[in-house]
């Protein structure tokens, strides 16, 4: 671009304004690509649930525990294809900090439920034929140095206050991006079998997913279920597996609000900023701007000039700010397990580059216009 | 590469131009039907008081400003008709300007600020480097090609100015006090240069001074006071 080095140049006339004005936006942008990613590990979920899976649980509360007998009531439901149970084991590798999901499931149904979760053919095997077996994600595996073979020993505050000893047979992959793989998954008849000796929990399960025949009739198959055990010790509340999740994140707050609330207040300020520099930039050259007119340089070409400039300006500070941001969260979940989904998103970098061209757009549009409107006359006087 | 039009007659033709500046409810007058012709290769000092209008008038015939009343013609194209934008193609292709204080942008060197008006042309990278190395030759400056204007002297800076407004081969050349931010021998230098583009390339030149020095090297001077144009200085 032949304009290249009379931008270029202009950008580097106060190079300490033009250094200070490129940190604040780039400081904007990494808050942006980290926001970005926080809110895709609270409710990044919510996007993958499955559209014909639904989730069963307590009528009171997802810590109440349900029948292990619903399993085959709810499969003679019409429009039910496959019920598979959880229940949430809350054990402890170590230490209380190194958190991670662990479920005892029953390993056949529980995959063909799950069809994200991708475990190889021999590791499946290998879990069946080991009755202390147990599969992890590649997340969590790879977070503390697992291999198949090892032993996991876990300790369980809830079921029976000991330490369990689990065989590593298999370690899983998420078939999508957003798949989260750091829960660890047992076999439910090792659990039920050691739990019975305790006397605690013995045939009761944590919550139940459902896959429905038809996804266009999953309210109707919720309504169903919840009929079924209407009026039993243990009612039911049964919602798609997105809204599940969702009301999950919701405990925090409405996520997306408050990341866009953030948002906004900084890329407010920025604008601010940012097109208080360009406007002092501007004002301080409106005589050179009045020889590039005079020279020939039409209006359009002038605003071009300034345009380009600030989007120059914000295209750097946002270019470095969301690079910055790719390297902190490429490093994975900075809480040690509590945002297993952190990670920028293609489409996130794409709306940072999007908001990195408005920015500049939007900071330089006034000083532009300004400076078309210029008299060449007045504005040779002021050189 | 030449601009000249096919024209016969003055290349500059103002006539019966009034200009008036508005300060608030207040009209100004700051030419009053003046008429005005240079002819083709001419070298036109334009003299008259602070306030005269001399600045105002080499506007009117560079495109810089329009008329209140009166007409601009130059090599025949009435100038004052143009729109904004046909107006700054038209002073890309037949005016150069060399202004007082040399008007050089400062983050460009001095080849980039000469190189300026030829990025509104279709040439090459090569045909554009090619024409700075000329024009700044004629300058006898092509050894401060690469120098910033702030390390150059008033002087020097002032012949890049010269080798911008010539870069292009326009029609005409517009000098608004060249010489008047220099001391006497830089000043000579400018003049002796614009005396040479007159008369050896042909180049037409109207320059407004106040200086009677500088005057004695155009081939006519005229006179402007109170918006009037005369062939005598008032007395």
């Amino acid at each position: 671009m032949k304009y290249a080095h009379l931008i270029w140049g202009n950008l580097l006339r106060k190079k300490l304004r033009t250094s200070l004005t490129l940190l604040s936006i780039l400081v904007a942008f990494i808050l942006f690509g980290l926001l970005c990613a926080i809110k895709q590990a609270l409710v990044g979920a919510v996007g993958l649930a499955g559209a014909d899976r639904l989730i069963v649980r307590h009528k009171v509360s997802i810590i109440q525990l349900l029948p292990e007998n619903y399993q085959a009531r709810m499969l003679r439901l019409p429009g039910v294809e496959l019920a598979v149970h959880q229940t949430w084991f809350g054990g402890i590798y170590q230490d209380p900090r190194n958190f991670f999901m662990q479920c005892p499931v029953v390993p056949v149904e529980y995959m063909a439920m799950f069809p994200e979760f991708i475990l190889p053919p021999e590791q499946l095997q290998a879990w069946l034929a080991t009755r202390t077996g147990a599969i992890v994600g590649r997340n969590t595996a790879q977070r503390f140095g697992w291999k198949i073979g090892d032993k996991i020993p876990i300790m369980s505050p809830i079921w029976g206050r000991r330490t369990w000893e689990f065989d590593l047979v298999g370690i899983f992959d998420g078939r999508d991006k957003g798949t989260d793989t750091t829960a660890m998954f047992f076999r439910y008849d090792y659990f039920d079998e050691v739990r019975q000796t305790q006397n605690f929990g013995k045939g009761l399960v944590g919550w139940y997913t459902i896959r429905v025949k038809d996804p266009a009739r999953a309210a109707e198959v919720a309504r169903l279920v919840d009929q079924e055990f209407e009026n039993s010790p243990a009612e039911t509340k049964t919602e798609p597996e997105g809204a599940f999740v969702q009301a999950w994140a919701n405990q925090i707050g409405n996520i997306a609000l408050i990341v866009a609330g953030i948002l906004g207040a900084v890329f407010f300020t920025i604008l601010l900023v940012t097109g208080s520099t360009m406007s002092q930039a501007v004002r301080e050259r409106i005589g050179e701007l009045g020889v590039l007119k005079a020279i020939g340089f039409s209006n359009g070409q002038v605003l071009g000039l300034v345009l380009a400039e600030s989007c120059l300006l914000s295209l750097l500070g946002g270019g470095l700010g969301l690079g910055l941001a790719w390297l902190f969260i490429a490093r994975g979940d900075p809480t040690g397990g509590l945002l297993p989904l952190f990670y920028f998103r293609g489409q996130d970098l794409f709306t940072g580059a999007g908001l990195a061209v408005a920015l500049g757009l939007a900071t330089g549009a006034f000083p532009a216009l300004q400076a078309t409107r210029l008299r060449v006359a007045d504005a040779l006087r002021r050189m | 590469m030449s601009n000249e039009p096919e024209h016969r007659g003055p290349l500059v033709q103002v006539a019966g131009v009034t200009k008036m500046f508005h300060r608030g409810s207040e009209d100004i007058p700051v030419l009053s039907e003046l008429s005005l012709e240079v002819a083709r290769g001419e070298f036109l000092a334009l003299m008259g008081p602070s306030g005269s209008g001399k600045s105002t008038l080499l506007n009117l015939i560079g495109g810089l400003d329009r008329p209140t009343q009166g007409t601009v013609a130059i090599a025949g194209d009435r100038i004052d008709a143009l729109s904004d934008r046909q107006l700054a193609a038209w002073r890309a292709r037949h005016v150069g300007f060399v202004f007082q204080l040399y008007n050089l942008i400062p983050v460009l060197t001095a080849e980039r600020n000469v190189e300026l008006p030829l990025l509104l042309t279709h040439l090459t990278k090569a045909q554009r480097r090619s024409h700075v190395a000329t024009a700044l030759a004629i300058v006898g400056l092509s050894h401060r090609a690469d120098h910033y204007p702030r390390t150059l002297s008033g002087g020097e800076q002032q012949r890049v100015g010269i080798a911008r407004g010539i870069v292009t081969d326009p029609t005409l050349l517009l000098c608004d006090e060249p010489t008047g931010d220099l001391d006497r021998k830089a000043g000579d230098e400018i003049l002796n240069l614009l005396q040479g583009l007159n008369r050896e390339q042909g180049k037409t030149i109207v320059m407004v001074t106040h200086d009677p020095h500088a005057s004695a090297r155009a081939s006519r001077t005229v006179y402007l006071n109170k918006g009037q144009l005369s062939t005598e200085p008032e007395a």
